[in-house]
């Protein structure tokens, strides 16, 4: 099962599951997704070792999809 | 680079030129002269007030003083921006240090536990990942370089902050050395010896990694 997930003050929160058959649960993800990134947070799907990709839109096969905040140099 | 690849938070720093490979040299080279220029000259006008009157010794001690004090504050500020800062928010560091332990592999994670750095391998060189700043340890293993970047929710878990860093890394390496703000570049073991005691030996794992 997939997962929206947001690294926030409890360690993380999961914001959705959904599978690849689920359009349901898949369109209640979408809207999860949209309206994190309206508050600023920056989805991320990590792609094995090394890689991550920076989305804009929930990637329906992804299996983890985490949401983070912006970095900044300090 | 395509789109999705390129580090969002880039679009915050316009004007500043992208870090790659021939930009570090280039940096490298600039702090190794700067710590000449800042030493050299200490240590001739401590030599020559000797040569010039032994009874000068004292004020000749205070430029030797100067000469090896100042590369040291300088060597203190880069390992800095790894020492542990912030809240540790101790409830939530467990359920944070398991998802960052599932980004890394098994000698990262068991590196990571042990002295709070998490090592990532890039195409320019070697990462170490705190909470707030991050070390790399270029491919010739000669030099450090020393970024202050966290991210933008101080009171995360220690592990997420680290967690944050390390995905952004990952999408955009060059991105992500860009945003940082450089904060001191130089000799591993003068950062490493700056280092509370239980990081140092990720300076010596990522020296090894980078050999190989």
């Amino acid at each position: 099962m997939a997962r929206l997930i947001r690294m926030d003050g409890t360690g993380h929160t999961t914001l959705a599951e959904w599978t690849a058959a689920d359009d349901v649960a898949f369109a209640e993800a979408v809207e999860e997704f949209r309206s994190q990134t309206e508050l600023g947070w920056i989805g991320t799907v990590p792609d094995g070792p090394g890689k991550a990709t920076h989305v804009r839109e929930l990637p329906r096969e992804a299996d983890l999809v985490i949401m983070r905040r912006p970095i900044a140099g300090g | 680079m395509a789109a999705g690849q390129a580090l969002p938070e880039l679009a915050a720093v316009p004007w500043r030129t992208r870090t790659d490979a021939h930009w570090l040299r280039r940096w490298g080279r600039i702090w190794h002269a700067w710590t000449l220029l800042y030493t050299v000259p200490f240590v001739i006008a401590g030599a020559g007030m000797l040569w010039l009157e032994p009874l000068a010794a004292p004020v000749a001690l205070g430029a030797f003083a100067h000469a090896w004090i100042i590369p040291e504050l300088y060597a203190f500020r880069g390992a800095s921006v790894v020492r542990p800062k912030g809240p540790r928010n101790e409830a939530a560091e467990p359920t944070a240090q398991g998802l960052l332990g599932d980004l890394l592999g098994h000698e990262e994670r068991e590196l990571q536990r042990r002295t709070g750095l998490a090592l990532e391998r890039g195409e320019l060189g070697v990462w170490l990942m705190g909470e707030a700043g991050a070390l790399l340890v270029t491919p010739n293993r000669r030099r450090v370089h020393c970024y202050c970047v966290r991210t933008t929710e101080p009171e995360l878990p220690p592990s997420d902050r680290v967690a944050h860093l390390l995905l952004a890394l990952r999408v955009d390496e060059e991105g992500f050395a860009t945003v940082a703000n450089h904060a001191f570049a130089g000799a591993p073991w003068r950062v490493r010896r700056r280092l509370p005691e239980r990081m140092r030996p990720a300076v010596d794992e990522a020296r090894r990694a980078a050999r190989s």
